[in-house]
């Protein structure tokens, strides 16, 4: 195929809560079709939820971000390969190894026992909400600061450091930040993660990161920049995503009031309707890029070994041979069977923790703040259509 | 219906149990345990959508 003939893959929408309207007709027309992106590079895009599954399942594919192959949207070349590789770009057998280390924390028992302490921080944001001006930025005032602080509460940072946690890690996300901001955010929450794992080394505590140097005593030596690693990729995974979560329910919920009345009138409801939520907006789908390690046939096309494959889980999820009327937010549907924290051995640790925290929040937000709305006419909201994670940038509200 | 599970394929992220938590269970490690093997009837539709959502295919059914 000549380069000529590939065609460019847009990622605008022309509406927040679809994906742009020409995945759809790739979905429709050539499910696994080779594509350019705005930054140049080419692609395999695959839209259909049967195809995408069976990439993120298929060990021939490779989860290596800093694979020259691999689909990045990102206008910069891959970050330099110093840093030891993250959980999220292990292939097997390494990764399984490693995933079976840290999977102990992360099962729905121990997810549950956060249930009260999260109930706790979402409170206190949402007093202090009550307690200040009117409008407030809900992103800036609610949420990211709620998941950072449960990502403090799982790694045991303790309070007083709760401030600077949050500080660095709020300039990570805001994309206003300068590269060079971000380096030093990023280098002062590494050494500060050194520091706590060093302290926590000294005086074990009974949270993720102590109970993981107890273990790794057992089998032998503490290996502290294994540590850092992992606690920074909680950070980096569960923060934004969490955040962006809260920010687009809140919105979609304000904006169809009949579907956020019969929610609140019915609290068991609560848990379906996130597993809705969550396959509506499927925000991280461009975080889901593999990279072929050997030439593979799908779906009539052929893969080549070293070629990328962009799982467009977003369009994926709205498959009608998967999900009835797809575009619809249906909340009561209670469909499990979505991509929105992917699939396969990288399907997302911290799923169970997510859909904690957004239930927690959708119960208690609307409760308590039951004349919340919108401070600014919706479509003078700014969405992050160029971030890896798609969300809201600023959403003033007032009650 | 008989439900055979693969520990080894397993990648513990609990769909299972939080679909059909009669059924599924997790140890301390993360990894699925089967708590009934021949579940009754009423169980079933649960049973089939774990197996079907399982990432990694580790929950087989015979019916
Ligand atoms: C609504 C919020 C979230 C969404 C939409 C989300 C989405 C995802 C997706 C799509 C993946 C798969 C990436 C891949 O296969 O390449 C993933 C992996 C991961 N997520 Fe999440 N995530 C969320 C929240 C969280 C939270 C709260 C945590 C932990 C505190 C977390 C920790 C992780 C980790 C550690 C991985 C890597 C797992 C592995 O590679 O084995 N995520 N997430
Ligand atoms: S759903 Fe599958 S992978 Fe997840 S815990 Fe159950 S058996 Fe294991």
């Amino acid at each position: 195929m000549s380069s000529e003939l590939i065609s460019p893959l847009s990622m605008t929408r022309t509406c927040p809560y679809a994906p742009p309207a020409e995945h759809r007709r790739l979905r429709e027309e050539a499910p696994i079709a080779k594509v350019k992106l705005p930054n140049g590079r080419t692609t395999w895009a695959v839209t259909k939820h049967e195809h995408i599954r069976a990439i993120l399942s298929d060990p021939r594919f490779s989860s290596n971000r800093r694979d020259p192959g691999f689909p990045s949207l990102s206008r910069e070349p891959p970050p330099a390969s110093d840093l030891k590789k993250l959980l999220l770009e292990l292939d097997p057998p390494e990764h399984g190894q490693a995933r079976r280390t840290v999977l102990g924390e992360f099962t729905v028992q121990r997810t549950q026992a956060l249930g009260p302490r999260i109930q706790q921080i979402v409170d206190q944001h949402i007093d202090a909400m009550l307690a200040g001006p009117r409008p407030v930025d809900l992103v800036q005032a609610f949420s990211l600061p709620v998941p950072s602080l449960v990502i403090c509460e799982l790694l045991g940072v303790p309070y007083a450091d709760h401030e600077f946690f949050q500080t660095r890690s709020g300039t990570l996300v805001n994309q206003k930040s300068t590269a060079e901001e971000v380096a030093r955010a990023t280098g002062e929450l590494m050494m500060y993660l050194g520091k706590l794992v060093a302290a926590k080394a000294q005086e074990p505590t009974d949270d993720l990161l102590g109970r993981q140097i107890a273990k790794q005593r057992e089998t032998g030596e503490v290996d502290f920049g294994d540590l850092v690693a992992m606690a920074f990729l909680l950070l980096i995974a569960g923060h934004e995503t969490t955040a962006n979560m809260i920010s687009l329910s809140t919105l979609v919920l304000l904006q169809q009031p009949e579907k956020l009345a019969a929610l609140r009138q019915d609290p068991a409801k609560t848990l379906a309707a996130v597993e809705e939520l969550l396959r509506y907006f499927t925000i991280a789908e461009q975080a889901l890029g593999r990279v072929a390690r050997e030439d593979v046939e799908l779906g009539g096309v052929q893969i080549r070994a070293g070629e990328g494959v962009l799982l467009l889980a977003n369009t994926g999820n709205r498959d009608p041979q998967v999900f009835e009327n797809a575009d619809e937010l249906d909340l009561d549907r209670g469909s499990r069977n979505h991509l929105a924290f992917g699939f396969g051995p990288h399907q997302c640790l911290g799923q169970n923790l997510a859909r904690l925290e957004l239930q927690i929040v959708i119960d208690t937000l609307f409760r308590r703040i039951p004349e919340l709305r919108s401070a600014v006419p919706v479509d003078e909201l700014s969405f992050k259509t160029d971030a890896t994670v798609y969300g809201i940038r600023e959403f003033p509200v007032t009650w | 219906m008989r439900v055979l599970v693969d520990e080894n394929k397993c990648c513990g992220a609990g769909q299972c149990v939080m679909i059909a938590p009669r059924v599924f269970d997790q140890r301390d490690d993360g990894i699925v345990i089967l708590l009934d093997e021949s579940p009754p009837k009423e169980l079933h539709p649960a049973v089939r959508e774990a197996a079907c959502v399982c990432p990694g295919a580790a929950i087989v059914l015979e019916e």
